[in-house]
């Protein structure tokens, strides 16, 4: 069955697909779309707040440490492209474990999933060392140590929205870690062999992925602008 | 059968374009990186400054396009699930625009009219050291209160 050639009046005149995928990948597509609304009225909320305030910080100042930098380390960006590069990484990974799925290659399939686990497990603990390094510095939801830009007291948006906000992409790693173990496991007990496909590591695939495209927006919208 | 039908759709996959793509993913972020550390040593308020966050806005869009089109594989899906997922989301359009300038317009509203905002926003923080405790700042903050209390007194 080629795409090209299937006309939209036999697409819907009954037994089959009209989207051509199976009923739970389509689900968790609109699952991820609503999840993006979710995020983007975080992101848009973070927005307009920022855009209805005089001053914000620097978050060249608010995050320019990283680990075992001790305390006067100055170096804005270099943590958290760590970071970034580390789920584009294991984006990849998962690509090519799903890839691996379609040509029923069990062993690379497991080797990949083993690899985007990592990934996530590494993103994890840099988020947990820089929420503990701001904790530590005093930013909390409801404590803001940070000055503005210009030297004037700030709110306390900036740390709300700040913990608020990767806290929320931070849990959505971790549930994405916690299926890709789901899906090594079934893949190491050869679930997917018996069943003759392996379209359940696609779902968990579509999932890690968004995670890594939230992680672009929080990325953009909290360290560099 | 479902999934050999499965097969035949996902051909516009494969490694050589997984690694295109990572690569052209690696290069965007590179760039944004680069115009990230080339802002900090511009002045606050800039058009350079805003020119340059907008450069950067449209490199994470083409970014997010990235993701999605080919390691999600939207763009190898028929024509009906790409505008089921796209065509939502285009709401977004209309909620990034009518948001962030009912923020702005909030804020203009609030120099204009407001003078304790206004006055509140250039009271200089006292300088901190580094580490200090979140105690000694709010200790500090009263004293500076005062302060600004004498010279209107005066």
């Amino acid at each position: 069955m080629s795409t090209t050639t299937v006309t939209p009046t036999k697409l819907w005149s009954g037994g089959k697909s009209p989207f051509n995928v199976e009923y739970g990948k389509l689900m968790m597509w609109y699952f991820l779309m609503s999840d993006a609304f979710t995020f983007g009225a975080f992101l848009i909320s973070y927005g307009t707040i920022r855009f209805s305030t005089n001053g914000w910080p620097n978050p060249n100042e608010v995050f320019r440490s990283y680990p075992f930098a001790g305390e006067n380390a100055n170096a804005p960006l270099v943590f958290v492209s760590i970071m970034t590069f580390i789920l584009i990484i294991s984006s990849v990974t998962m690509v090519l474990a799903v890839h691996a799925g379609h040509n029923m290659d069990k062993r690379k399939v497991a080797i990949n999933l083993a690899l985007t686990i990592l990934g996530g497990l590494a993103f994890l603990s840099c988020q947990a060392w820089e929420w503990n390094h701001l904790h530590n510095e005093g930013a909390w939801w409801g404590h803001n140590p940070f000055n503005n830009h210009d030297g004037t007291a700030s709110s306390t948006n900036f740390t709300n929205y700040f913990f608020t906000i990767t806290g929320f992409h931070g849990f959505h790693v971790f549930s994405g870690v916690i299926i890709n173990i789901i899906m090594l496991i079934m893949t190491l007990t050869d679930k997917f062999e018996k069943r003759g496909h392996y379209l359940m590591i696609e779902k968990a695939g579509l999932y890690w992925h968004f995670v890594d495209l939230v992680w672009v927006f929080v990325f953009t919208c909290f360290y560099l602008i | 059968m479902e999934h050999t039908a499965e097969h035949e759709e996902h051909v516009g996959g494969g490694v050589k374009e997984i690694i295109k793509v990572t690569i052209i993913l690696s290069v965007l972020t590179a760039v944004e990186l680069a115009l990230g550390f080339w802002m900090m040593g511009m002045p606050l308020i800039s058009n350079l400054r805003i020119a340059v966050k907008g450069a950067i806005v449209i490199l994470m869009m083409a970014k997010a396009f990235y993701i999605v089109a080919y390691f999600m594989h939207l763009k190898h899906e028929i024509k009906n699930l790409i505008m089921t997922i796209v065509v939502p989301l285009s709401l977004f359009v209309w909620f990034i625009v009518a948001f962030l300038y009912d923020g702005n317009s909030f804020r203009h509203l609030r120099n204009t009219y407001d003078p304790h905002f206004k006055e509140q926003s250039t009271i200089q923080a006292p300088k901190k050291e580094e580490g200090k405790s979140e105690e000694k700042k709010e200790e500090a903050k009263p004293e500076e209160k005062k302060a600004e209390e004498k010279k209107v007194a005066e």
